[in-house]
């Protein structure tokens, strides 16, 4: 379960970004998670709750977009979605590959933020 | 008053400063002419054992070795790996499942990298979360043992489809477990196609020498040749 520290380095990478833009309020973070990024998407979900408690990012929603394992197949010269991740074959024509064009993804997207406007 | 909520780009790795790390770490291994070596598995597969073979052997072979090794409490592995004679430093990680490279880091210090050829880091026992930390190595061994299941690599894709090479342990068991061999073959093909399988028992030391030539091989096509050598 390695969900939490995931979830902290989130939030740090997300405070950062939210401060850097002058950004009070975060109301939601965007998180592509790959099928093969070893990140359990409900434990992260739940990590992250627990873990916003106190920090800026508090109250704010992560929303995940869970990204399938697409392969590049040599045979057919083209990107694959997998069928499953037991199974590294192409789902046209049956060839075997290793080579993970998309799938890995831990990727902070974006932020939605509210801007604190100066009072005059 | 306040304005609408608005989207903003971030476009960041969530382990960007680990990944910043490891490459460090690899460019400093680079430069000190050190291959490094991970060993991940789940608790139980052997991972000490084939370690403690494998730096005896390196070591009587003229290879100056050393080994960082990860557990969440103890630091039996570390005194069990001290046995080789090899520089061994335990990771006592608490409560974390995982090395990264942060942990790698801080272990490094006193040792001087330029005075190793080889530095092997095994990992806490853990299928699951040591496949989204790159901790600068050269090579990521996974192992499975016979008593595990031949099932082992479809439970697990993520680890298996990471890693560099899987070796079988325990095959001195194989027998008495009625180990499907050609499954876990199978198995492993099918979730990482092309990855080299190696099957030993440190035990016995059956298969040990084939495991020990394909690291060797390995260092050497990095461009290392000459400098690790294996009797």
């Amino acid at each position: 379960m390695h969900e939490l520290s995931i979830a902290i380095s989130i939030i740090e990478g997300a405070s950062q970004e939210a401060l850097s833009r002058g950004g009070a309020q975060v109301h939601a973070v965007h998180l592509k998670l790959g099928a093969l990024s070893g990140v359990v998407k409900d434990a992260l979900l739940f990590s992250y709750e627990v873990a916003t408690n106190g920090t800026m990012l508090e109250g704010s929603r992560l929303v995940i977009e869970d990204v399938p394992v697409v392969i590049y197949c040599s045979e057919c010269q083209a990107e694959r979605r997998l069928k499953s991740i037991q199974q590294f074959c192409c789902p046209v024509c049956g060839a075997l590959s290793s080579d993970v064009v998309r799938g890995r993804e831990l990727e902070l997207v974006a932020i939605e933020i509210e801007e604190v406007e100066e009072i005059v | 008053m306040s304005s609408q909520p608005r989207l903003v780009e971030v476009r960041q790795n969530v382990l960007k400063q680990n990944d910043l790390l490891a490459r460090s770490l690899r460019q400093r291994f680079e430069a000190a002419g050190v291959f490094v070596v991970s060993l991940v598995s789940s608790p139980g597969s052997g991972k000490t054992t084939l370690l403690e073979k494998t730096l005896t052997r390196l070591i009587d072979n003229g290879n100056r070795v050393a080994a960082l090794v990860g557990d969440l409490a103890t630091e039996n592995d570390a005194a069990r790996l001290a046995r080789s004679q090899a520089p061994v430093k335990q990771i006592v990680t608490g409560t974390v499942c995982h090395l990264d490279a942060d942990m790698v880091q801080r272990s490094l210090e006193g040792w001087e990298l330029k005075d190793l050829d080889c530095l092997f880091i095994e990992n806490v026992g853990n299928l699951v979360c040591p496949s989204s930390y790159d901790l600068g190595e050269n090579l990521r061994v996974v192992l499975m043992s016979v008593t595990e299941g031949e099932d082992k690599p479809l439970k697990y894709p993520t680890i298996f489809n990471t890693a560099d090479v899987a070796v079988i342990t325990k095959m001195d068991l194989a027998e008495a477990v009625e180990f499907d061999l050609a499954g876990a073959y199978e198995n492993i093909q099918s979730v990482r196609p092309g990855m080299e399988v190696l099957q030993l028992s440190a035990k016995t030391g059956d298969g040990l020498n084939e495991y020990l030539g394909f690291l060797v091989s390995r260092m050497e096509s990095r461009s290392l040749v000459g400098k690790v050598s294996v009797g």
